[in-house]
This record gives C-alpha cells, structure tokens and sequence, in this order.
C-alpha cells in the first residue's frame, strides 16, 4: 500500500486545500494522472499520482486544509488489498458468488482530467466558499474556462448580496505574496548570489522571426519569447552546472532541461510551471506548448509536475518596459535568467555606428553550484545561439 | 461576414467582447477608447496577441504582424479594421 500525500508544490508552500477529488475509492489509477485538485496560495493546481494501483480510502475531505506530507489517500497495489478496500468501502450490494480463481478485474476508468472544469483559482475559490457548482457554469474565459466574474455571477443570482464586511473572496493575491516573501527570503539567506549580464544584438532574430511570422496565419505566429526559451535550453547542455538542483549540500544536475517560465498573473501574483524537455522541441512545438501552459496558469489548471519539475527559471520583463532584470534564485534551482526589453540603442558594427534591437541578457545564479566563468560561457553561448535563429 | 459588413458599433462590440475575456476584470464601459490597452489594462504580449487573434477569427480577417500596434487602442482598432480593404 502506498500513501498519496499533500505535495510540497514547491519552495513556499506549507500546507494546501483539497477543492476537489478526481478519484473515488476503487477507481485505478496510473502514474501521472491527475487525481485531485489543490489549492495553493498559488492557485488550484490539478496534483499528479506517481503510482500504479488501485484508491483506497480518500482521508481528507473536500474542503480541509492540511500540511504538506499529510496523507490524502491511500493507493492500493495488489490484488489482496483491492479486496480489503472493496470489502470495506460503503458500495452497492456486490455477488457474493466464491471464486477459484482471480479473475481479471474490471476496470473502473478514473475521472479524466479532460472532464474537468475549466476554471480560474479564483473562480474555484470563490465556487467552494459561495457552494457554486462549477459543473453548472457556462465559463466565458479562454477556453470556455470559468472566471471569477461567472461564479460572482452565479452567486449573486442564488443568494442575498454579500455584506460589505464580508471576508475577502476568491484568489488572495495577498497570500501568494506572502508565498512568494518565503521563498525568496529564504532564497537570499541561503543562496549565495551572483549576476552578470550581456547586452545582445537582437537583430538577426528579429529579421528572421518577422519572414517567419509573415508566412503563417495569426494562430500560428510565434512569439519573440520562444527563441530565447530555445537559445537557453540549448546554452543549458553546454553548462549544465546551471540546470538542476541544490539539495543535501551539493549540486545535483538534471539531465532533463525543463524551464520554468514566470508568469504573471493577473489580479497579481506570479508562477513559474515548467515547460519541459525545452531543448528537444522544435519552435512550433513551444509555441504551442507555450501558449497551453500561460492559459492554464491563468485559468487555474496547473498541474503539480509543472509546479515542480522546473530545473531553472526564465523571466521576461520585457513586456513592462523594462530594460534589464537580476532576479532572484527559487530553491532548490541554482539559475534564473532574465530578458529586458528589446530597445533601439547605437551599437558599432565592423567599425560602423548603426541603431540596433539591443536586448539585456541577465544570469542570476548559485556560486554554489557554478562560478561566474561558467556563468560568463553561458551567457556567451546564449548570445551566439541567438545570432543564428534559424538553427533553432 | 468580413469586417466591412460590420457597422462600427458592431465591430466595437466584438472588440469590448474580446478584450472582456482577455481582462474580464475590466469595466469597459468607462474604458476611454483613445487609452493604450496593453498600459491600462496590464496585458502582456501574450494576451496581446490573443486578443488580435480572437478578433481576427471573429471578423474572419487576417491581421499582419507589423499591424498589431494599430490594436493598441479601441479607436485604432475599430478604425483599421473598418478600413480594410
């Protein structure tokens, strides 16, 4: 028997509401299906099983909030305990009829994630406190995905108004912020920080991104942030003391190049999920890859893998206007890098002064797992990797 | 039905009703149609570029990446795509 316990989904995070189970007791269950729903002060987050086998007895109900490491639900893995938890959970009167022999097990198919509700953090919030059934909410977010106005909708249809002294509903951006206070202070205590820069010549990407998008219709276009996204995860295999993890006093690489990508919420509030195996996609696959995982962060459909999988950190600032970050490492990564605006600025070219698309590349990293010359060959190879886009 | 079989009123609607599911926060009613979209209401690239998308399916008309900016704004937007060809 194995225990599904409340994940930690990620450096900040102490404990978490179940909003909604996915499985019920006898329901099979394989790894990596997504088997409840989490709240965090990062949002609900659909939480993954990494077993084989079979629910046994669900521990926590809908609506508790426990510390990470609690047991939520015990996962049964051979026949004799599939027997014990059919034996004990309250079903519908089952045959008797003895058997000889075993015989295969019907298969009961889990709840598919695909059945789910759409739906913002603050929307499932706001359903589980005002008893909104999200099943019934027509969504008229991106993807049909429920919004917090739908559910404000819904509520203030069913009930009296809410009294102005009322609690706060919904997503608290101030309880991400104190999340994200966490982890950062801790990341500044413990991680020994050092940053460098570089100042990249943006012109030969931009060129080609331009003849690229002007072949493709609208929903096919890809976005500036992709060749960056690709120029890292590649400069990644050539210093991989940047990707993976400090853990137990050593650096501990990864083979695996997922980049978690920040993005920010709206209402406030940001995260990081990952999008994975970053330098074995093609342009197009992290485009749409991309455009997946920002929609679901903002309507509420992150999964715990992707809250947790990130091997380092990519941070675009650029939308703000701003022409240069040094961010801040999240624990357990040892790297996270940063991209300004790209801004016209003079630049000298064989001797020659011309305005060119200038972007600043920043590295902010663990000087326990590298040191800046590795950092310095990195952020090199990031620039050189940039300058021939359609190797990409 | 392209854009031009659109009366201007039409058209805003369908940018307000876009522009609602990008920022369904927004009150659009007070939302000046002169204001810089992406400035006051926090919209990234991302969104940005959705948002032209979904209204480009909508009126069933291609929009050019250089003509993005003309979406900056409800004016500019209602009046380049009121004076597509």
């Amino acid at each position: 028997m194995a225990d599904f316990i409340m994940p930690a989904l990620g450096a900040d995070m102490e404990e978490g509401t179940l909003v909604e189970w996915m499985v019920k007791p006898g329901d099979q269950v394989k790894s990596g299906d997504v088997v409840a729903v989490i709240e965090t002060v990062k949002g609900a987050i659909e939480t993954e099983i990494f077993e084989n086998g079979t629910v046994g007895e669900l521990r926590v109900k809908v609506g508790e909030t426990v510390p990470v490491g609690t047991v939520l639900a015990t996962i049964l893995g051979n026949e004799e305990e599939k027997a014990e938890a059919a034996a004990s959970a309250p079903a519908t009167p089952v045959h008797a009829a003895p058997e000889t022999a075993p015989k295969p097990q019907v298969p009961v198919a889990p709840k598919a994630p695909a059945g789910a509700v759409r739906a913002s953090p603050a929307a499932r919030k706001l359903a589980m406190e005002a008893g909104v059934d999200l099943a019934r909410l027509k969504g008229t977010g991106p993807g049909g995905a429920v919004t917090l106005a739908d559910v404000q909708a819904a509520a203030g249809a069913s009930s009296v108004a809410e009294p102005p002294s009322a609690p706060k509903r919904g997503f608290d951006p101030e309880a991400m912020r104190r999340g994200i206070a966490a982890a950062m202070a801790k990341s500044k205590r413990e991680i020994p920080h050092y940053y460098l820069s570089t100042q990249i010549d943006m012109t030969r990407a931009l060129q080609w991104l331009s003849a690229a998008n002007a072949k493709r219709k609208i929903g096919d276009r890809l976005l500036q942030l992709v060749l960056p996204l690709k120029a890292l995860a590649l400069a990644l295999r050539e210093v991989p003391e940047l990707n993976g993890f400090y853990s137990e006093g050593a650096f501990q690489p990864n083979e695996q190049i997922h980049i978690g990508v920040a993005i920010a919420l709206r209402g406030g509030g940001l995260v990081a999920p990952a999008l994975h195996d970053v330098d074995k996609k093609s342009l197009d696959e992290l485009m749409r890859d991309l455009n997946d995982l920002i929609t679901r962060a903002r309507t509420g459909m992150l999964r715990s893998s992707e809250m947790t999988d990130p091997t380092v950190t990519l941070t675009n600032m650029g939308d703000t206007g701003v022409e240069g970050i040094f961010g801040i490492v999240y624990p357990p990564q040892v790297a996270i890098v940063g991209l300004g605006r790209v801004v016209e600025r003079p630049w000298v070219v064989e001797g020659t002064l011309e305005p060119r698309p200038i972007m600043l590349a920043s590295l902010s990293a663990d000087h326990r797992a590298s040191d800046g010359h590795r950092g310095g060959i990195f952020l090199n190879t990031f620039d050189k990797l940039l300058q021939k886009p359609e190797a990409l | 039905m392209s854009a031009m079989e659109n009366t201007p009123d039409q058209v805003r609607a369908i940018l307000q009703r876009e522009l609602g599911n990008i920022a369904p926060e927004a009150d659009l009613d007070t939302l000046a149609p002169t204001v810089d979209l992406r400035e006051e209401l926090d919209i990234d690239s991302f969104d940005f570029v959705r948002y032209i998308a979904a209204v480009s399916e909508a009126l069933d008309v291609d929009v050019p990446e250089q003509d993005y900016m003309q979406f900056s704004t409800l004016q500019g937007a209602q009046n380049y795509l009121l004076n597509l060809p």
